[in-house]
């Protein structure tokens, strides 16, 4: 088949009926344009929103859950084995909260392939003392360049600098929240009493804020030393162990096999954030499907212009079939026809999609609760383009293959006797 | 002995609707190359009719069809394009050009779909035929500039671009005036006599058909002389 003459009468058709076919063009540019510029934002707003929990929680957390102990007395007792217990008011067994052998289960764990790296903490809850008030908090005591490589806290630090806590002992990074509350500035000192009684006092050397009220009004960063001796511990004492993996699609996984190897808890990222990934996913689909039924619609407006292009064009039809064309050449015609709208729409679609997400991108959106942030987020994501641009050109060439194969059905006969 | 381009065994066809109705009966005629045939009759004696089965683009009739020796019957929709496109050139009684295409690019178009010469030997081709027909001066020119009598002249043009071995025409004089009717008459007599051509055409105008070498009668759906 001589594919350049047909696209030829293809490209002559359309050159005959622009103004239609640029009309048609402009249905599928619009389509992809928004589909693109929806998804992109979309995205944009799920990553931001995924981020702002996800980048900061560990893919992997083991650590010791407060629970009951699953063998009861009882029900190893071999007297009472074939009876049915009843065992009322279990307590949880005071196992604390330390994780035993800490140093050994992060060196087996920094062996893991799948592991970028490993970060101990002590969580311990304490209260500030600001005269004669006590505010409820928690002291994260973090190892500062295993926590800053893993997540990024100096992106949160709004004064000062988180590798202050490691230079100096006794030092302390508090949220703003608390900051206000307690009136302090960098260079004050506050006081903290741990659950246990015991009072200390600790520089503060930056205030973070992470956007989220709730952790800004009771959250405080210290080194791992400070808080093992806030707590009166050693320096083994350790409550969690935070690892990031190489892809988070693992953790699940990972996660079983550490529960089963270290006997302790573990949890990961999915079951952690599940609420979160639920959300982006119904984000996600609704932009999809905005964006699909969009390119529905211009495949609608394409279906319409080409099915009158071809009443109008009975009569060269007619004789292109009397020269020598074969049906098939004639609906080859007809589809390229619609694939060059297709093509040229969606290209443009494709420019037009990411001018406007760069627009979007410059809009400032500055809110007190995101302090990393300064304009609305874009995803620039090349799947979303060559979704788009796929999908435009299937609905175009789905839409022109039925005036097509009617074209390719036209009896010359009938036409020319017809006048 | 002058060789057979167009063959026809008992060529019948019946229309349908509303009732059966048998509109050719037992067609057998043949025609040499370089002869004239003209086809006369009244209307609706389905001389039209004939036509477009001989011209391939009707296939439901019953019978056998032999252009150039090669029996047509039965073959696909794509092999008879290709038969149309190589071997038969067509004029109608309307010009049917392309409006899209300029007056060269229409007579170019089955040189192009056919493909035997490059693209630069099919223009040069068919600037030669509109330069025979007169028409060299209207080359660029859109066919809707042109009149009846040019339009008809670049349809034949177009025709005889692929050198065909028939030439077939649905009243080609039938919308034209006695003196285009009579311009292009000469054409298709020099066709006949400078490129040994055959020439079938159905016309009305019994001066037309009077000039012609042979003259073949039909009346409903017979030929009858």
């Amino acid at each position: 088949m001589n594919f350049k003459l047909i696209i030829d009468i293809a490209i002559n058709l359309i050159r005959a009926r622009l103004k239609q076919s640029i009309i048609a063009a402009v249905g599928v540019t619009f389509g992809i344009a928004m589909f693109i510029t929806l998804l992109g934002f979309m995205n944009g707003l799920n990553n931001l929103l995924d981020g702002l929990m996800l980048n900061r929680t560990p893919h992997v957390r083991l650590y010791n859950e407060v629970k009951p102990s699953p063998d009861q007395p009882v029900l190893i007792s071999k007297e009472y084995k074939n009876n049915i217990n009843f065992i009322q008011s279990i307590k949880p067994k005071d196992r604390g909260r330390e994780i035993y052998n800490s140093k050994a289960i992060i060196n087996i764990l920094k062996q893991d392939k799948r592991v970028i790296d490993v970060a101990p903490k002590v969580t311990a809850p304490v209260f500030f003392n600001t005269g004669s008030i006590e505010i409820t908090g928690v002291v994260n005591g973090i190892d500062v360049p295993a926590e800053e490589h893993l997540f990024k806290v100096s992106d949160y630090i709004i004064e000062g600098n988180v590798f202050d806590l490691s230079n100096e002992n006794n030092t302390i990074i508090i949220g703003k929240g608390l900051a206000e509350k307690m009136l302090v500035k960098i260079g004050d000192v506050i006081k903290i009493t741990t659950i246990k009684g015991g009072l200390v006092s600790l520089k503060v050397v930056g205030v973070m804020q992470i956007g989220i009220a709730e952790i800004d009004n009771t959250m405080s960063y210290t080194s791992l030393r400070t808080a093992q001796m806030l707590l009166g511990e050693s320096a083994s004492y350790i409550t969690d162990i935070q690892v990031k993996l190489t892809d988070v699609l693992m953790a699940p996984e990972v996660a079983k096999e550490y529960q089963e190897k270290f006997k302790i808890d573990v949890i990961d990222a999915q079951t952690a954030n599940s609420q979160f990934e639920t959300g982006s996913k119904v984000r996600s689909i609704i932009s999809y499907a905005v964006g699909i039924t969009l390119l529905i619609v211009a495949g609608f407006g394409i279906y319409n212009i080409l099915n009158m292009m071809i009443y109008e064009k009975m009569d060269s039809i007619a004789i292109l079939k009397a020269t020598g064309f074969s049906g098939n050449d004639v609906k080859w015609v007809f589809i390229s026809l619609s694939l060059i709208i297709g093509i040229v729409g969606g290209l443009f679609g494709l420019l037009f999609g990411f001018g406007i997400s760069n627009i979007i991108d410059i809009i400032p959106f500055e809110t007190a609760s995101l302090p990393t942030i300064k304009t609305y987020p874009i995803d620039y994501k090349i799947t979303y383009y060559v979704i788009g641009f796929t999908f435009a050109v299937c609905t175009t060439t789905i839409a022109g293959l039925f005036p097509a194969l009617k074209a390719s059905k036209i009896d010359p006969v009938e036409i020319i006797r017809g006048k | 002995m002058p060789k057979k381009v167009l063959e026809t065994i008992n060529i019948n066809k019946y229309f349908y609707d509303p009732v059966k109705f048998r509109v050719l009966s037992d067609i057998n005629m043949s025609i040499n190359e370089g002869e004239f045939v003209s086809v006369v009759g009244k209307s609706g004696c389905g001389k039209s009719t004939l036509l477009y089965i001989l011209s391939t683009m009707d296939t439901a009739y019953e019978g056998e069809l032999l252009i150039n020796n090669v029996n047509l019957t039965k073959k696909t929709d794509k092999d008879l394009a290709i038969v149309r496109n190589e071997h038969i050139g067509f004029v109608f009684q309307f010009h049917y050009l392309l409006a899209e295409y300029n007056v060269l690019r229409n007579v170019m178009l089955p040189g192009i779909k056919l493909a035997k010469y490059p693209l630069k030997e099919i223009e040069h081709r068919a600037m030669e035929h509109l330069r025979t027909l007169d028409m060299a001066d209207q080359a660029l020119k859109s066919p809707n500039q042109l009149s009846g009598g040019q339009k008809q002249r670049v349809a034949i043009a177009r025709a005889l671009i692929n050198d065909p071995i028939i030439i077939m025409g649905d009243e080609p004089t039938g919308n034209l005036d006695k003196k285009n009717s009579d311009m292009v008459f000469d054409i298709f007599n020099n066709l006949v006599k400078e490129r040994n051509q055959a020439l079938l055409i159905v016309t009305h105008d019994p001066d037309f058909a009077a000039r012609t070498h042979r003259t073949i009668e039909m009346a409903d759906g017979k030929i009858i002389s």
